[in-house]
């Protein structure tokens, strides 16, 4: 039962776990998920620069998404055009270049529903060590810009008056976005990959009275999630990415019954 | 004195979208003094202390401050039910602190009992007690209130003034005040600036007072509010309880 490929999967998914609980929880808390969207689907186009170039494709996916980024802040101060819109627009645009360039890849043997969906076969050694690097990397980062990050999200006003840097916290976290997709794309694929940042943190929101418990219940509940996700992909043969996710949502109606009972106990 | 100075601004103003939201204000905030802004709605009062704060990246003139110990209470702010925190958390929110100094701070204004309790299961009048709470819960040098009692009830209300000249005297920390009470502030406050997008006048409450162009703004009665505070007193009283003429 245990095949070498699928402890690897288990090792990169709990590596992506660890990492997408405390991020996902600040995408929730910063209203960030659709912006996760859009820098997900535009990794498409990475992956297909990395296979044109013959080029790391985590490392390739990171720089395009931070690109991204960096066109949506410009698109912002430049246009007039409402926020969701211009997230649209890039998500979308990008998303079909980047079909538009693997029409033309016909000499690569590609498989997009791994793309797209995740694909535990896919997991190498070497993605083993990116995740394993990368995350702790992207951990330590969040770490180290928290305070700020978070009390700007509390109240922006508050935390540059009391002289945090919240313009720099946001600049940094839009970075570690970029990156964990980065890092977990092979894992849960593309279009999945905002669900594994929202859905557990989600649940733990659900659980939580304060941003410390949400995080850890969210990091909790993405490993929960990776386990029973995978072990499921396993025995039924399904794709990696959407047993993953399925096993998130399960989580979460599960969490449901946590706010029923606290509603009652209110009343 | 310049040592005594936290902040100074020299002919600031803030240009958005192109009109003037206040300009020309030259102000200075002292250790050990309440200066508090006055001016009707929308005259500049809120943006004149965010400019104090440094919150505004483009503005004209200058801001010298000399502190970075810097307490705030803002006018408002909105807690996000996305957002799981309580109070004890929000007390923490810029500066780490250890519990004996949150207590201390929350028992302060009244709301240790409210430890534990969500922000956003408060009142106008707890959370207003819990944002001055954590304001001069890290001791700061500079303390910026933006209408800090609102939404408190009238006694609350005075025993708040009372604190808040209280922990200039202790902390001997500077105090930008923004108020629209002109009873219970005047009493305390050191220098008044009447602001209406620049700053219509400025001294000690009785010198603002008397200003013709502080009561074209406010009126009459307002500028006898402002003087009572001020008036002279032909005796006074002793310790055993006599009094004696001047």
């Amino acid at each position: 039962m245990f095949d070498d490929f699928f402890i690897r999967a288990l090792i990169a998914g709990i590596g992506v776990a660890l990492v997408t609980g405390p991020l996902g929880c600040f995408v929730i808390w910063r209203r960030l998920s659709y912006f996760g969207d859009t820098l997900a689907h535009s990794s498409l186009l990475g992956v297909t620069i990395a296979y044109t170039l013959e080029f790391n494709i985590a490392f390739s996916v990171f720089i395009i998404s931070s690109l991204i980024a960096l066109i949506l802040i410009q698109l912002q101060k430049k246009t007039n055009l409402p926020g969701d819109a211009l997230l649209g627009l890039l998500a979308h645009s990008s998303l079909a270049v980047g079909l538009v360039v693997v029409g033309f890849l016909t000499f690569i043997r590609f498989d997009i529903m791994g793309l797209l969906f995740g694909d535990i076969l896919a997991v190498t050694t070497d993605d083993l060590l990116i995740i394993w690097i990368g995350g702790p990397l992207i951990l330590l980062v969040l770490k180290f810009i928290w305070k700020s990050l978070f009390a700007s999200t509390v109240n922006y006003e508050l935390a540059e008056a009391e002289g945090l840097n919240p313009d720099f916290a946001k600049a940094i976290f839009t970075i570690l976005m970029a990156a964990i997709i980065a890092i977990s794309i092979k894992m849960v694929g593309l279009l999945l990959i905002t669900g594994m940042l929202i859905i557990p943190a989600a649940m733990a929101r659900n659980l939580s009275d304060s941003p410390k418990k949400m995080v850890i219940f969210s990091v909790v509940g993405g490993l929960l999630s990776v386990i029973i996700g995978l072990f499921t992909s396993l025995e039924f043969n399904t794709s990696s990415g959407p047993s993953i996710i399925a096993a998130a949502l399960l989580l979460f109606i599960l969490s449901l019954l946590n706010i029923k009972q606290s509603i009652k106990l209110k009343n | 004195m310049s040592n005594n100075i936290l902040v100074k601004l020299k002919k600031a103003g803030l240009h958005q979208n192109g009109k003037w939201l206040v300009r020309d204000v030259s102000l200075q905030v002292e250790k050990g003094k309440i200066i508090t802004l006055i001016g009707p709605n929308g005259s500049g009062k809120s943006t004149t202390a965010k400019i104090a704060l440094g919150i505004y990246k483009k503005i004209e003139g200058e801001v010298e401050k000399y502190t970075t110990k810097v307490g705030y209470v803002p006018q408002k702010i909105s807690i996000d039910w996305t957002l799981p925190i309580r109070v004890r958390d929000f007390m923490l929110l810029t500066e780490n602190l250890n519990d004996d100094t949150v207590d201390e701070a929350l028992s302060l204004t009244g709301v240790i009992h409210l430890k534990d309790k969500s922000l956003g299961n408060l009142s106008g009048g707890e959370f207003q007690r819990v944002l001055l709470a954590r304001a001069i819960s890290k001791k700061p040098e500079l303390l910026v209130l933006d209408e800090p009692v609102q939404g408190v009830d009238y006694t609350g209300e005075i025993a708040l003034y009372e604190l808040i000249k209280k922990i200039s005297d202790e902390l001997n920390c500077g105090i930008l005040l923004i108020s629209h009470d002109l009873h219970t502030v005047m009493s305390a406050t050191d220098y008044v600036v009447c602001l209406n997008g620049h700053v219509c006048c400025s001294g000690s409450p009785i010198d603002v007072a008397e200003n013709h162009e502080y009561k074209a703004l406010f009126g009459d009665q307002a500028s006898q509010i402002l003087s009572r505070y001020e008036h002279k007193h032909d005796h006074v009283h002793t310790s055993k309880g006599d009094i004696k003429k001047n």
